[in-house]
């Protein structure tokens, strides 16, 4: 017997005839691949979604930078005698000896501080930071309007300033900041340029904070009128502490070296700060393990989809071969008047190939639109790949063949006198 | 000389249950020639099902020779005896053996579609014999929507378009009243005057009298060929 087209297309119109039989029977047995294609869809995209947030991130940390943070030691005195100066962190002996580290193409101390921003009766909390001009270039901040201050500026200990661009519109509504006067910690500050807008995605922050709140000044300007004590007073109690630079930023040209860099730079800094006040952060480094996880995340989630698919296929052999056993009788007639075995296989093959392949098409809809929701509702993100939706969706109708074909061969090797007598 | 299309040669069959062997037809030797009108007659248990499965390719005798058209058939595959039945048998049973899911035009046209003939072709076919056997404004109806007589018609017509050599029929009365059983038996022995092979399988005295030719089987064996 010769196969073509029209008569594929037959027995695709008839099995589908014969699912529609039992609507709701075929519902049923189609929902387990429903659930699966579209939790691996949904799974994978929200998986995605977040590893992508989480590069972004390290990306603007910048993947040729090392981060050296001062940070508060644990279990130290300064968080028990709450007059006591808590001294910490970061040093000037710690710049120059990190400085001295062949390679290191670049360093930028920061000295950092969270205060409220003035602009007449309008004010805003952002962070304050203290560093040198090389800082825009190092971090890529881009400037949208005006400039970033430059060497003369803090030379001088100009007061000027650089503020973020959630800045601006908070303090500056209908107003253009440049030339204006703000307050930082009662002192007054020229407004000289204005920070592109860093979108931030997602609501966590895990990496950095929101860039777009900060401001910039002159490091010898926040010496000068700072110093470099910070005073704390919240809830009856004040903290003061003492801290010369927050974070070292050292730019690497060679990206391979710098794992090798910031194994020296502990090194350094082991020696004299014996309380670990400072922690190490390479984005680079970060970012492959990022990279790690999500493959790791990627292969739970598959293995949990595949297991909900061969639940689903599971189902499909099922209810075919109760078929088989319901029409067995209709299997002996279509024998009795010509059918071949193979005409018999290819009948129950395609209804289950019909009913698996459905079950994918909703499950790709219904794992498109999962996604979709998540973002909306809960503001994460979620990134759809193409792989994901091909991929479950002919891991679906590879089911339905493998699932299928066993009934189907159960119901062409029937004895076609047996099934005939069947009642 | 008539035509000989059908041929048996001493055949036997034997079903093995375990260890028993249990002989159903102990060495038939039977002819059919072209246009013949015949009947087999005998009791239950006679074995005369088992003879009309192994005329109509449904099964391979145990041993002896089967002869269709002048071919050895007793040993083909289970595909070339499909092909076989899909093309010269004609198929007529007492419960009608229609799909209840197909509208009677599609149950009429069905050997033909694995034959993978044109739908169009199938469709003109099968509206021509339902023409014939007189259910013309019955073919959108699913068979569990007609009478008894009217699905036996169905399934002459079905048993009609693949133009078989032989029409097989197995008590195709055996579930009618005497009345509509009287119109299939007319509507047959017709089809067998317009040149078609008939076979018809039954235990009835009145329903064997309709043909010309009666073969008596007795335990698995023929007792008179007349």
């Amino acid at each position: 017997m010769i196969i073509n087209v029209f008569h594929i297309i037959r027995i695709i119109k008839f099995g589908w005839k014969n699912i529609w039989l039992h609507s709701l029977r075929s519902l049923l047995t189609v929902l387990g691949i429903v659930f699966g294609v579209a939790s691996v869809i949904a799974m994978l995209a929200i998986g995605e979604g977040a590893s992508f947030e989480a590069k972004q991130k390290i990306k603007e940390l910048g993947s040729n930078n090392i981060i050296i943070q001062s940070v508060k030691p644990p279990s130290q005195d300064i968080s028990q005698q709450r007059a006591m100066l808590g001294v910490y962190g970061l040093t000037e002996y710690d710049l120059r000896k990190i400085s001295s580290i062949p390679s290191i193409e670049k360093i930028i101390p920061t000295w950092e501080t969270r205060e409220e921003i003035r602009y007449f009766d309008k004010n805003v909390t952002g962070r304050i930071v203290g560093t040198i001009p090389q800082y825009s270039e190092i971090t890529n901040l881009k400037i949208s309007q005006g400039r970033f201050f430059n060497e003369i500026d803090n030379i001088l200990s100009n007061s000027v300033v650089v503020i973020g661009s959630s800045i601006k519109k908070n303090l500056f509504i209908g107003e253009e900041p440049i030339g204006k006067e703000i307050k930082l910690k009662g002192n007054y500050f020229t407004v000289i340029g204005v920070s592109e807008e860093k979108s931030i995605s997602g609501e966590t922050k895990t990496f950095t904070s929101d860039i777009n709140f900060d401001v910039y000044i002159p490091l010898n300007t926040a010496r000068s009128f700072f110093g470099e004590y910070d005073v704390k007073r919240g809830g009856g109690s004040f903290e003061r502490t003492w801290v010369k630079f927050h974070r070292f930023i050292v730019y690497v040209k060679e990206s391979e070296k710098i794992l090798t860099i910031s194994s020296l730079i502990n090194q350094v800094l082991i020696t004299t700060h014996k309380n670990s006040d400072y922690e190490i952060l390479v984005p680079l480094e970060l970012l492959k393990q990022a990279e790690h996880t999500r493959k790791i995340f990627n292969i739970v989630l598959g293995s949990i989809a595949a297991i909900s698919l061969l639940v689903g296929g599971i189902g499909i052999m099922n209810i075919m071969l109760a078929t088989v056993t319901e029409r067995t009788k209709e299997i002996g007639i279509r024998r009795a008047i010509g059918a071949k075995r193979k005409d018999i296989i290819y009948q129950f093959l395609a209804e289950s190939i019909i009913l698996s392949s459905v079950g994918g098409i909703v499950g790709v809809i219904l794992g498109i639109s999962i996604p979709k929701i998540v973002t909306k509702f809960a503001g994460m993100t979620t990134l759809i790949t193409l792989w994901s939706i091909l991929l479950s969706f002919s891991i679906s109708v590879a089911v339905g063949i493998i699932f299928g074909i066993y009934p189907a061969k159960k119901a062409a090797y029937l004895d076609p006198i047996q099934a005939l007598r069947y009642e | 000389m008539e035509e000989e299309i059908i041929k048996f040669e001493n055949v036997w069959k034997v079903y093995s249950i375990g260890k028993i062997k249990l002989p159903i037809l102990k060495g038939i030797t039977l002819s059919i020639k072209k246009g013949e009108c015949l009947s087999i007659i005998g009791p239950s248990g006679s074995g005369k099902t088992t003879l009309l499965n192994l005329i109509g390719c449904l099964d391979k005798p145990s041993e002896g020779k089967y002869f269709m058209e002048g071919e050895e058939i007793s040993s083909l595959s289970d595909d070339k005896l499909s092909e076989i039945r899909s093309r010269k048998i004609g198929f007529i049973f007492q419960s009608y053996n229609l799909i209840p899911q197909l509208t009677v035009l599609e149950n009429i046209g069905l050997p033909l579609f694995y034959q993978g003939i044109d739908e169009k072709i199938i469709k003109e076919k099968s509206l021509k014999l339902a023409e014939t056997v007189g259910l013309k404004h019955r073919i959108n109806h699913k068979p569990t929507e007609l009478s008894g007589g009217e699905q036996q018609r169905v399934a002459i017509a079905r048993a009609l378009i693949n133009d078989p050599i032989l029409i097989l029929a197995d008590e195709p009365t055996g579930n009618l009243d005497t009345k509509t059983g009287k119109e299939i038996m007319e509507l047959l022995v017709n089809l067998n005057k317009e040149g078609k092979t008939l076979l018809v399988i039954t235990h009835d005295m009145t329903i064997a009298s309709y043909t010309k030719k009666i073969v008596r089987i007795l335990d698995g064996k023929i007792i008179n060929d007349n």
